[in-house]
């Protein structure tokens, strides 16, 4: 079970970030989990919206570099070590994090974060059988 | 201020007599041509002209063009002249795209060569008992090694020293007692910065000249380095397809650079084609009257200047040529290398994904050329992650560095954020102030 993020390329110059946020404010489209990894040059926004068919069709249509990748919506307990638990299985399995970040939003007693990793199919099955929830597409557009 | 030569009879020869030597040996480079390379042979032919028809240098019009596109043609050895086993030297430019610019000298050109860059360093004063510090770099580029056959010819004690390590250079030149220089004038700026940091008063060093070429430069910075170095800073210039360093070279007069006509038959050309009289400024074109490596016609060099027959102060018949004022395309001189816009988009074009839409920022920071490469962003190249990005910043980089010689830092940018004039991409922003 995985979910879409989008990544759209920032210049890193005064004003290109609220541009793009604003575009996406007056188009109704909501961030429900956000991060922005930046170099000298540039930053990589990357997001999870609801609609994101609609977001990528927008995002493109104005002129931005939009990239879609699969990533997995992890519920994590929001107890101390619950992010470490989760960590620790995906490690024993040799599976590499490229990124995290954890929603704006969280459900219940969990923390929602999202987990880039390099292989996708295998840590979705490990995760699964370790007892560790995931959410689906359906349910992020829930949110 | 006393003058020495060192061929005194050519260097001041009465004008008549020199027209008349470039006379014979027009014909008979054009008889050369004609004979021994196809391509010049299909020009005069499709033209309908032969080597009868060129009686001398009021003939010269009737000769086709050269131009650089005509040498990648004829890439590699084209347009040599003769066979290879008469080659002794080939240096190498970078060409407009992928493929480099090659010259070939048979041991009569380097000999001329030599010649020829020993009156340049007679004219900065420069003889046997000077020790000449050659900071121009060695290789494919004519700048080191034509310094270098020079400065030996004249006697001078040389130091191959080549280019970079600004640190060392200024040890040798201390310990050395270096009397000249002779190296980029971007290059001399920095070296004189070097002095500074290291606390090395020019008064602690022998220099007394400086010949500075490969690339444009101004009065303001003739000034600057004269000052900051207690040196006569001189302007040497040339280009590998007609030779190299040492085609024409300033006088102590300091007043235009006296092109060698008994080896360059020097034209001003105009927007349209025809020649134009002394003192308009157009393209400087060239007829190498005595090189049989890879003799050209009327090759256009492209850069703008004009050209005076005017008597000089130190006696040199020879006409002058001023400062380079600018280029008729699109070529630029980052750190004494030729950049063309061409070959930064073939560069970009070999790594895979990458947008043709680009933009070159050239700057000069601290007296050293700079270049950026901006690409606009597409699909194929956007990637979730920092480390992928980087990763194809990088390639761009070595693709630029390899096919165009010259480092350049790259950046990356949003789709549509480049400078566009009438919908035409405008391609390069100089901000230097040549």
């Amino acid at each position: 079970m995985h979910v879409k993020q989008i990544s759209v390329f920032i210049e890193n110059t005064p004003g290109k970030l609220a541009a793009f946020t604003k575009l996406l404010g007056e188009n109704g489209i909501d961030l429900v989990s956000l991060s922005v990894a930046d170099t000298t040059n540039f930053g990589i926004l990357r997001g999870i919206v609801a609609d994101y068919e609609r977001a990528v069709q927008l995002i493109a249509d104005n002129g931005y570099t939009v990239k879609l990748t699969d990533v997995l919506a992890v519920k994590v307990p929001d107890t101390p070590g619950g992010l470490a638990q989760v960590l620790d299985v995906l490690a024993e399995n040799n599976i590499v994090v490229e990124y995290l970040y954890s929603f704006v939003r969280s459900a219940g007693n969990h923390a929602l974060i999202i987990f880039r990793v390099d292989q996708l199919e295998e840590a979705e099955v490990i995760l699964e059988k370790a007892g560790v929830q995931m959410l689906s597409q359906q349910e992020v557009r829930g949110l | 201020m006393e003058h020495k030569y060192w061929n005194k009879t050519m260097e001041t020869m009465p004008r008549e007599q020199l027209r008349a030597i470039q006379d014979e040996r027009l014909r008979d480079v054009v008889r050369r041509c004609y004979e021994n390379v196809p391509f010049y042979r299909d020009k005069m032919q499709k033209l309908g002209i032969t080597p009868k028809d060129i009686r001398g240098v009021c003939d010269i019009e009737l000769l086709p063009f050269t131009e650089k596109q005509d040498l990648r043609d004829n890439y590699p050895f084209g347009m040599f002249a003769v066979p290879t086993s008469e080659i002794v030297r080939i240096h190498a430019s970078s060409g407009t795209t992928g493929k480099p610019t090659v010259a070939g000298y048979t041991s009569g050109d380097v000999d001329r060569w030599a010649e020829l860059m020993a009156r340049a360093l007679y004219c900065a004063g420069v003889g046997k008992n000077d020790i000449v510090q050659v900071a121009y770099g060695y290789g494919l580029f004519t700048g080191g090694l034509g310094a270098h056959y020079g400065a030996e010819r004249v006697g001078a004690s040389t130091i191959p020293i080549s280019g970079g390590n600004t640190v060392r250079q200024l040890l040798m030149m201390e310990d050395f007692g270096s009397t000249t220089l002779m190296c980029t004038p971007s290059y001399a700026l920095n070296i004189a910065e070097a002095m500074v940091r290291e606390g090395i008063t020019h008064d602690r060093l022998k220099l007394k000249s400086g010949i500075f070429g490969a690339e444009p430069w101004t009065e303001e910075m003739r000034q600057h380095i004269e000052e900051k170095l207690g040196i006569d800073a001189l302007n040497i210039y040339g280009l590998s397809e007609v030779m190299g360093p040492g085609v024409s070279m300033e006088c102590m007069a300091k007043d235009g650079m006296h092109i060698w006509e008994d080896h360059f038959l020097p034209e001003v050309i105009g927007e349209d084609g025809k020649g134009l009289p002394y003192g308009q400024q157009g393209d400087l074109t060239f007829t190498t009257l005595t090189k049989h490596g890879m003799p050209l016609l009327r090759y256009r060099t492209h850069d703008l200047c004009v050209l005076t027959d005017e008597p000089c102060a130190c006696g040199r018949t020879h006409v002058r040529m001023g400062r380079i004022m600018g280029r008729t395309d699109d070529m630029l001189i980052i750190r004494g290398v030729n950049v063309f816009p061409s070959q930064i988009e073939h560069a970009l074009m070999q790594v895979e994904g990458v947008s043709p839409q680009y933009h070159i920022v050239v700057d000069r920071i601290g007296n050293l050329d700079t270049m950026e490469v901006q690409v606009e962003m597409k699909p194929e190249m956007m990637s979730d992650t920092v480390k992928d990005m980087e990763s194809l910043s990088a390639k761009i980089q070595a693709s630029v560095a390899a096919h165009a010689l010259v480092n350049a830092k790259i950046k990356l940018c949003q789709p549509g954020s480049l400078p566009r004039s009438d919908g035409k991409a405008k391609r390069v922003t100089d901000n230097r102030k040549l």
